[in-house]
């Protein structure tokens, strides 16, 4: 039983990395005002491009800074279509991920299949050794490790920078920016691309240090599941960061307990994440809208 | 549901643009329906679930289609990927007739209900469905064809058998359709064959392909004490890098692999449906459709002839004495059954007694995992 805690446990950590990164990137965006739906094609397209030019310079940290770049990218044009153009949010971050999805599965499909090196765990030294704890967070992939500072260090910059205060007044009172003679547009811009990066190297962990493979639309809704997240998560990195191995959890179950003989309907388990999202969103009900940046509860109601 | 949606918008421009060779078949006509299926057809249409380039299910079928293509020079051989299974795949097929195509395949397990609407719509055209059943009568225009899939995959338990030390194999699968249940049985009884208390631990994905949700239930698997890995899943490389990077054992399945698995791989089964594709088409084009072996639930394997499901090369680790012992199991198929009796279910209640050797239709219809498969399958 411990056991199953054990492996349920490293598996929310091994399968929640990737919908942390997009959660986190969400987290900046929607901070700024500007929720992105598009976030999913962002991952999509990080995960291509990470894998395909880890394929072809043999480097894998040059695939997660191409992740990165990709789902930039992608968030540009939603940026550029809601903060310049003001475009409907829902609309555009739909759009921009069907672009992202087919623009993937067009240029994708000659590295389905291809060869690539990726990130293989890494066993941390004393830290990895540790009884429980060891085997849960300090045996994973190098991208893993950077994600368990990644929330953190987003908790402490939107909190304590002057660049997390401009972002955050851009999402709370864009108006004062105006008066103090900066541009909220340019630092929603800003903002918008910076969470699609994130969420474009979620993507590349998800194909160079969790799958080790690309297939078209192998994200399989985990951007979605980060955008639920960030509401529920009240827009916190550190709750973001717990939920997003909530999520991992619920994803890990399954194969833990069918590789055990387990009886349980393989259906069942596979809505179980979903299930948990609807009764956290249930539970927490109007409350997580209290929570929202002021620019953005304008933007969902 | 995205993954369905996207590829619709891709499909139309390539239908589109394979339409300008055939254009004096519009003074075709279906009255009566007098036309043998198929006969004399200037083009044959084939559509797959999946992208052409897989490495799995979908591109072995494509190649299959170029197959005929080299087979027939003459005749048009229209192709469309990432066809759902659904009425899209109709919609899909209607306009591979539009153009001329009086012979279709619809290559995709899902595509049968589609196939067969298309198929009573078009009394002229012969519609060929790959892998599922036609329950019922079959129309004179339709039929389904299929290997015995699980004939390999019974030798390679043989394999998995003789190489574990842990006595624990793994199967990850997609869905519980027959197919794969019967993929999972056999395995299971290839490697008994060889190592009576072998168990086989089954993992759902609930999904052709999602990479993620793969290297989940190969990580667990490992954890299990698990050391040789098999799959039924149309991409097929996380499980077996994941297998590799362990130093563990793989059987493939759909397209010989061991390029990713030089020190792990053991044997499996792949795809090699030219043949079966060339004959089928030759048989309609002739007119002789109707009535012959293809208007039907057809399958063949070692005891009717060429299977399209062949056994994939040894990799290194492989001894001679399970060499040897795969060939004399092969032999037996021919007259024998990965399902020959007794074969007992989960529960050691005998489902197929004492020297009954079931025939093919009736192994597709099992639909419990056999005694030593460790998993459930969901209650229907």
């Amino acid at each position: 039983m411990s056991d199953l805690v054990v492996d349920v446990l490293t598996g929310a950590v091994r399968g929640g990395t990737a919908i942390m990164f997009a959660a986190l990137g969400e987290t900046v965006s929607e901070r700024a005002g500007v929720v992105n739906l598009g976030t999913e094609g962002s991952m999509l397209v990080g995960a291509l491009a990470g894998y395909a030019v880890a394929a072809e310079t043999g480097s894998p940290w040059a695939g997660v800074a191409a992740g990165a770049v990709a789902g930039g990218l992608l968030a540009l044009v939603h940026a550029v279509m809601v903060v310049w153009r003001r475009a409907d949010q829902f609309a555009t971050g739909l759009t921009v991920m069907f672009l992202g999805l087919g623009l993937t599965s067009l240029f994708g499909a000659a590295y389905v299949g291809r060869a690539a090196p990726g990130f293989d765990p890494v066993k941390l030294p004393i830290l990895g050794d540790l009884p429980v704890v060891g085997e849960v967070l300090f045996q994973h992939d190098p991208v893993t490790y950077v994600s368990f500072a990644a929330a953190p260090l987003l908790w402490w910059w939107l909190r304590s920078t002057r660049g997390g205060l401009l972002l955050r007044t851009a999402g709370e009172r864009a108006d004062v920016l105006h008066v103090h003679g900066y541009r909220p547009g340019l630092i929603r811009g800003a903002a918008v691309v910076a969470g699609g990066a994130l969420a474009g190297i979620g993507g590349a962990q998800l194909a160079t240090a969790y799958a080790h493979a690309w297939f078209e639309g192998m994200t399989a809704g985990r951007g979605f599941i980060a955008v639920a997240l960030v509401i529920f998560a009240a827009w916190r990195p550190l709750w973001v960061m717990a939920g997003s191995y909530l999520f991992g959890a619920a994803l890990a179950l399954a194969p833990a307990l069918q590789a055990r003989g387990e009886s349980l309907n393989q259906f069942a388990l596979d809505a179980l994440p979903f299930l948990i999202t609807l009764a956290i969103l249930a539970i927490l009900g109007r409350r997580t809208l209290r929570a929202a940046p002021e620019e953005l509860r304008r933007v969902f109601t | 549901m995205l993954r369905k949606l996207i590829p619709l918008a891709l499909l139309a421009p390539l239908i589109a643009c394979s339409a300008n060779t055939t254009g004096t078949t519009g003074a075709t006509t279906n009255s009566g329906g007098a036309a043998a299926p198929g006969k004399g057809s200037p083009s044959v249409g084939f559509i797959f679930v999946g992208p052409k380039d897989d490495y799995g299910y979908n591109q072995a079928a494509y190649q299959g289609s170029q197959a005929v293509a080299a087979a027939f020079p003459n005749l048009k051989v229209l192709t469309a990927e990432n066809v759902p299974e659904d009425d899209n795949a109709a919609r899909v097929m209607n306009s591979m007739i539009a153009k001329g195509a009086k012979i279709i395949f619809a290559t995709s397990y899902g595509h049968l209900d589609a196939a067969m609407k298309v198929a009573a719509e078009h009394p002229d055209v012969a519609v060929v469905q790959q892998g599922n059943l036609i329950t019922g009568a079959v129309p004179a225009n339709a039929g389904t064809f299929f290997g015995t899939v699980y004939e390999p995959v019974y030798l390679a338990g043989i394999a998995a058998g003789k190489a574990t030390k842990s006595g624990k194999l793994g199967y990850v699968y997609a869905f519980p359709i027959t197919q794969t249940i019967d993929n999972i049985d056999a395995f299971e009884r290839g490697a008994q064959s060889v190592n009576p208390t072998v168990k086989t631990y089954a993992v759902s994905t609930s999904s052709w392909c999602d990479p993620a949700k793969q290297a989940e239930a190969a990580a667990n698997l490992l954890k299990q004490g698990v050391d040789v890995i098999t799959q039924h899943q149309d991409c097929t490389a996380t499980v077996i890098k994941a297998t590799e990077a362990a130093g563990k054992y793989t059987v493939g399945y759909h397209a010989d692999a061991s390029s990713i698995a030089p020190k792990g791989w053991l044997t499996g089964s792949q795809w090699n449906w030219g043949p079966l594709y060339v004959d089928i088409v030759k048989t309609a084009l002739g007119g002789g459709f109707t009535g012959s072996k293809y208007n039907a639930n057809f399958r063949v394997g070692y005891k009717t002839g060429e299977n399209p499901f062949v056994q994939s090369p040894y990799g290194p680790m492989v001894d001679e004495a399970t060499k040897s012992a795969i060939d004399q199991a092969r032999e037996g198929l021919k007259t024998g059954s990965p399902f020959a009796g007794p074969v007992k279910d989960q529960d050691g209640k005998v489902r197929i007694p004492d020297g009954t050797v079931p025939d093919y239709t009736a192994i597709e219809k099992i639909d419990y995992f056999v005694d030593g498969v460790v998993g459930t399958l969901p209650k229907s």
